[in-house]
């Protein structure tokens, strides 16, 4: 809301929660290699069938392995990559020293994600996978996608006034 | 090759290319990977309207924007050239839970009778696609962030207020199949 004032760290408006913590400005060329990342992700997203709405109704009937197989292994990989970044001190190819955000617990992180659940449900998609669903061809998800802008709207609207 | 490629992949090959994304957008730029702040920075780009939230310097974080433009190229690409022949695998049980409630499209990714473009204008559009989306931007935002931010590098980086938002992710979810979407397919 306009005039508030929230200097609490945890929910801070200039906070980005995926943060660019790169101190060298990127140049578009630069960014250009995080639009091909994005590619082949979503490439891995529709081959293995994460966007399918019916792979996530198969993981909330518990009829499926597949859903909690991908994210398992991925949680798995991701966490042993960033040990051996930490123990290793693996710099960035810039020679930055990596910086790995901390989180604050709020009460959003319930109220929030209760929601967001009820709407993966729905959509069978996280933010990521409506724009791989857009891209396989399903042009109504774009109704979805702007729907999903306007939720997040919301949020900074009455942000001031939800319980965090 | 393009034909192995074609078909659908496994749940671990999956896991392990979306897991070493986390190391991938670390080492080449310091990127932290969470996909619903692109949402945000949409957002800050096009409607801040004097919102706090919305106001920050979103040209430094378009990196997003350009990971999940990337994404849907992705998309376009792995249903074409990498198109693969045979149709989604559904569950029996699932499929059978699903005919009940009143889905009829099995083929594709998505069931075309609630995420066709004819269901744009219709209660069924307004459900899974409105309201659908409308409860992911709001709770993602609200959350802190969606499963790649909190499930796959929150996790990954053991912050705890990431398992919660998980756990709560999975609950919300149950919540949405086992009562929701029967409420919803009464009233379409």
């Amino acid at each position: 809301m306009a005039g508030e004032k929230i200097t609490d760290a945890r929910f801070r408006a200039d906070a980005c929660e995926a943060p660019n913590n790169q101190q060298q400005a990127e140049s578009f060329a630069g960014n250009l290699k995080y639009g091909l990342t994005g590619v082949f992700f979503g490439i891995v997203f529709v081959k293995a069938e994460i966007v399918s709405w019916f792979r996530i109704q198969e993981m909330f009937r518990l009829d499926s392995f597949h859903m909690y197989g991908v994210i398992g292994t991925a949680v798995a990989t991701a966490a042993i990559s960033v040990y051996l970044i930490k123990i290793f001190r693996i710099r960035t190819f810039s020679g930055e020293e990596v910086v790995f955000p901390r989180k604050t617990f709020h009460r959003g992180h319930v109220y929030g994600s209760l929601l967001f659940g009820l709407g993966w449900a729905l959509t069978g998609a996280c933010p990521g996978p409506l724009f791989a669903q857009i891209g396989a061809g399903f042009h109504a998800v774009l109704v979805t996608l702007l729907s999903a802008v306007a939720g997040t709207w919301l949020y900074g609207y009455f942000r001031g006034k939800l319980p965090h | 090759m393009i034909q192995f490629l074609s078909q659908p992949w496994p749940w671990y090959v999956a896991g392990v290319l979306i897991g070493l994304t986390v190391p991938a957008l670390l080492l080449l730029g310091n990127k932290v990977f969470g996909l619903s702040s692109s949402l945000r920075h949409i957002c800050a780009a096009c409607f801040p309207a004097g919102i706090p939230f919305f106001r920050y310097d979103w040209k430094r974080e378009s990196w997003n924007l350009f990971f999940v433009g990337g994404i849907l190229i992705g998309g376009i690409i792995a249903t074409t050239t990498l198109a693969s022949q045979s149709p989604v695998l559904i569950e029996e049980s699932t499929r059978n839970a699903l005919e009940q409630l009143g889905v009829r499209d099995f083929s594709g990714l998505m069931p075309s009778d609630l995420f066709g473009t004819s269901s744009v204008l219709t209660l069924k559009g307004f459900f899974f696609l409105v309201l659908g989306g409308l409860l992911v931007g709001f709770g993602t935002r609200y959350a802190g962030g969606c499963t790649s931010g909190h499930s796959i590098s929150g996790l990954a980086n053991l912050q705890w207020p990431s398992l919660i938002a998980t756990i709560c992710f999975m609950i919300g979810g149950f919540a949405g199949t086992w009562i929701l979407l029967p409420l919803i397919f009464k009233t379409v």
